[in-house]
C-alpha cells in the first residue's frame, strides 16, 4: 500500500481542479453589485432559498471529518463512540425548529452577522459579546484544523505524504489549502456554497454504491455479527470488553448525553449560524430542518462502514507503519473497489473537507471583526471596511489552521475539538434562552459560562486512555448520578444553575441590566416584512427557490 | 429591565397548534433518548439489530414530524393574515 495509486490520484485532482473553478466562479454567481459588505462576501447576500441551503448546511455540518471520524470510532470501540451521531444528527433538527427563526428573524431586523451580536445587543453587553465571540473562535480553530486531518488521512491511503522531507510530505495540503484560502478570499460564502453541491452529489454517489456493495458482497447480518464479535471480546490492555456493540443499562446516559449535548452544541457553532443567516426566510430554515435528516441517513450509513470494515479485515496501517483507525474508511474503499471509483471516494472526503474549512474561517473572521475588532478599536467601521477586514481574518484563521496541523501532534488536533465541543455548549444559555427571555441577568449569565468553561476544561483534562493521559475521552462520571455522561452537558447544567442563582442574587442587589435592543416583535419578522431589510437582485430567485 | 417578552398578539398561535406542534418537535428527542426502550439486539431486520434499525427507522419519522409542524405553523400564521 505504500505505492502511489495514480489512478486514484488523477481522479482526485482532476474534481479538485474542477471544484477550485466553480469556487472562482461563485463570485459571480447571483452577482452583487458589490462584494464589499459583510452581508454579501460573509453572508452571501442573506438570500438562499431552501435549495442552496439545503446543500450549503448539509456541506457545512457533516464535514470530511465526520466522514472519517465517526467510522473510525465504530471501528474501533463500536456504538458509543461512534452511532450517537445519529440520534445526535436526528434531534438537532427539532432543537433549530425552534428557536433558529427567531434568530433569523432579530438578526434580519437588527443586521446581526453573528450570534455574539445578538448577545451582545439582547443583553446590553459588550463583555458577554465578547465572552460569546472568542468562544465561537477557539472553538472553530481546532475544528477547522480537523478538516485538515480529514485531507491527509486520505492522502496517506493514496500513498502520499511518506516523503522525509517535511516540504515534501506537506506539500498537497499546502495547494489544497492555499486554493481553499484564494477563493473564500475572492467570492466568500458563495464559494463554499457552489462547492457544496459537488460535494453532496459524490458524497451520496459514493453511500449509494458502497451500501449496495456492502448488501451484496458482504451482507448486513455478517458486518453486525463481526462487529457484535469484536466489541464484545475482552481487550487484554483494558480486562473490559472492546467496546460497545448495544449499549449496556450503565451507558445508556452516556450515549444520550452525547446525542443530546452534541445536538445542542451543533448549531451554537458560528458556522452553523452563518449558514442558517444566509438563507433567504423564516420558512426556508424550517423546511430544512425536516429536510436535512437525509443527510442523518448517509451519515448512520457511513457509520456502518466502520463495521464493515471490521467484517471486511481492513487494516487501517498509516505510511509510518503504526494503526490508524482514522484511516478506516478511505482504506476500507482502497481495498474493495477499483482505483478509479476510490479516487471518487477519496475526492468526496478531500471536497467534504473544503466546504465546512471555507465556511469557518468565515464564520470566525466574522466574529473577530464585528465582535472584537469593531466593538473595541473601531466603533464606526464601515460595511466595506468590515468586509475587508474579514477577508484578512479568513487568512490568518485558516493559516493558524494549518500551523497547528503540521506543528502540534494530530492527537492535539482531536484533543481540542473535544473541548471545542465542551466550549461552545456554554454559549447556549445566552444565546438560545435569550432569544425567548431577557430573565437572566447579563452578569449572572457571564458567570455561569465561566463556570461551564473552567469545569468542562478541567473534566475533560482529567480524563486519560490508553493512547493519551489527557482528554482521553468525551465522557466523564455525573456528580450524583455516578454514571458516565458527556462532560458538556454536565458543564452547562452546572452553568445553568450558576446563573439562576446569581440573577437572583444581582436582582436583589439591584445591578443594572442594561438596555435590551431588541423589542419582541422582531423575534417574528420574516421576508416581507417592512423593517426586513429588502435585498432586491435575491428576492426573485429565492422565491424561484422556495417553490 | 426583565419586561414580559412575549408574542406580540395577531401572531400568536391558536393553543391547539402549539400544543400539537409541541408533540411534534418533543417526540423524535425523547424517544431517542430513552436508550432503554431501544438497546435490545432482537427483533433483527434484514441483518441490522433492533437497535441499529430503529434509529434509521427515526430519521424519517423526525423528518415527517418536522414537515408537519412547519406545515401547521405555517398553514396557522397564513390563516391570521400573518406573513405566510
Amino acid at each position: 500500500m505504500n505505492e502511489v495509486d495514480y489512478v486514484a490520484l488523477t481522479i482526485v485532482l482532476v474534481l479538485f481542479a474542477f471544484v477550485t473553478v466553480v469556487g472562482f466562479v461563485a463570485a459571480r454567481w447571483r452577482r452583487a453589485a458589490s462584494l464589499a459588505s459583510l452581508d454579501e462576501w460573509g453572508l452571501g447576500g442573506r438570500g438562499f432559498g431552501t435549495f442552496v441551503t439545503w446543500f450549503l448546511l448539509g456541506g457545512d455540518l457533516y464535514t470530511a471529518y465526520t466522514f472519517v471520524a465517526v467510522p473510525a470510532a465504530m471501528y474501533a470501540t463500536g456504538a458509543v463512540s461512534g452511532f450517537f451521531a445519529v440520534p445526535y444528527t436526528i434531534i438537532v433538527y427539532p432543537i433549530i425548529f425552534v428557536f433558529m427563526p427567531r434568530l433569523w428573524s432579530v438578526s434580519h431586523r437588527h443586521g446581526y452577522v453573528t450570534p455574539a451580536d445578538f448577545v451582545e445587543g439582547r443583553f446590553a453587553s459588550r463583555g458577554l459579546g465578547l465572552a460569546v465571540a472568542l468562544t465561537g473562535i477557539v472553538a472553530t480553530m481546532p475544528y477547522i484544523a480537523l478538516q485538515l486531518v480529514g485531507i491527509q488521512a486520505v492522502l496517506e491511503v493514496m500513498g502520499i505524504g511518506g516523503a522525509e522531507n517535511i516540504i515534501l510530505r506537506d506539500l498537497p495540503l499546502f495547494v489544497a489549502f492555499a486554493v481553499l484560502a484564494a477563493y473564500t478570499y475572492s467570492s466568500g460564502l458563495r464559494a463554499p456554497a457552489l462547492i457544496a453541491f459537488v460535494k453532496d452529489f459524490l458524497i451520496y454517489l459514493v453511500i449509494i454504491v458502497a451500501i449496495i456493495y456492502i448488501a451484496v458482497e458482504i451482507g448486513f447480518g455478517t458486518i453486525f455479527d463481526a462487529a457484535e464479535q469484536k466489541m464484545t471480546a475482552t481487550n487484554p490492555n483494558t480486562g473490559a470488553p472492546t467496546g460497545s456493540f448495544i449499549p449496556p443499562p450503565s451507558q445508556y446516559l452516556a450515549y444520550a448525553s452525547l446525542a443530546l449535548g452534541s445536538a445542542m452544541a451543533l448549531f451554537m457553532y458560528p458556522h452553523s449560524i452563518t449558514a442558517v443567516l444566509s438563507s433567504s426566510s423564516r420558512n426556508v430554515i424550517r423546511r430544512n430542518a425536516a429536510i436535512l435528516p437525509a443527510y442523518s441517513l448517509v451519515l448512520g450509513l457511513l457509520a456502518l462502514i466502520g463495521f464493515a470494515a471490521i467484517a471486511a479485515g481492513t487494516q487501517p496501517i498509516g505510511l509510518d507503519g503504526k494503526p490508524n483507525a482514522q484511516l478506516v474508511v478511505p482504506q476500507f474503499f482502497e481495498d474493495s473497489f477499483p482505483s478509479w471509483f476510490a479516487g471518487i471516494a477519496f475526492a468526496a472526503i478531500a471536497i467534504g473537507a473544503l466546504v465546512p474549512a471555507a465556511i469557518m474561517s468565515i464564520a470566525a473572521a466574522n466574529l473577530f471583526t464585528r465582535n472584537i475588532y469593531r466593538a473595541y478599536f473601531e466603533r464606526e467601521a464601515s460595511p466595506a471596511r468590515e468586509a475587508a477586514i474579514s477577508k484578512v481574518v479568513s487568512l490568518v484563521v485558516k493559516l493558524g489552521a494549518l500551523a497547528f496541523v503540521l506543528t502540534l501532534d494530530r492527537q492535539n488536533a482531536i484533543n481540542f475539538q473535544l473541548l471545542g465541543g465542551i466550549w461552545i455548549l456554554q454559549t447556549f444559555p445566552a444565546l438560545v434562552f435569550g432569544l425567548f427571555t431577557r430573565w437572566f441577568h447579563r452578569y449572572a449569565l457571564l458567570a455561569g459560562w465561566a463556570v461551564g468553561m473552567l469545569y468542562g476544561t478541567i473534566s475533560a483534562y482529567q480524563q486519560s486512555s490508553p493512547i493519551t493521559r489527557h482528554f482521553g475521552r468525551s465522557l466523564d462520571e455525573v456528580p450524583f448520578i455516578g454514571d458516565l455522561g458527556y462532560i458538556a452537558l454536565t458543564a452547562f447544567v452546572l452553568n445553568l444553575l450558576v446563573a439562576t442563582v446569581l440573577t437572583y442574587a444581582f436582582r436583589a442587589a439591584k445591578v443594572p441590566e442594561g438596555t435590551d435592543a431588541t423589542s419582541p416583535s422582531d423575534y417574528h419578522a420574516d421576508a416581507g416584512d417592512p423593517r426586513i431589510k429588502p435585498i432586491p437582485e435575491l428576492t426573485d430567485d429565492a422565491k424561484a427557490a422556495t417553490t | 429591565m426583565a419586561e414580559p417578552d412575549r408574542t406580540e398578539r395577531g401572531r400568536k398561535l391558536p393553543p391547539g397548534v402549539v400544543a400539537t406542534v409541541a408533540v411534534l418537535v418533543l417526540a423524535p428527542v425523547v424517544a431517542l433518548l430513552w436508550v432503554g426502550s431501544y438497546a435490545r439486539e432482537e427483533p433483527r431486520l434484514w441483518g441490522f439489530p433492533f437497535f441499529y434499525w430503529y434509529q434509521f427507522l427515526w430519521v424519517f419519522i423526525a423528518s415527517a414530524c418536522t414537515w408537519l409542524a412547519f406545515v401547521l405553523v405555517r398553514n396557522a400564521r397564513r390563516d391570521r393574515g400573518g406573513d405566510r
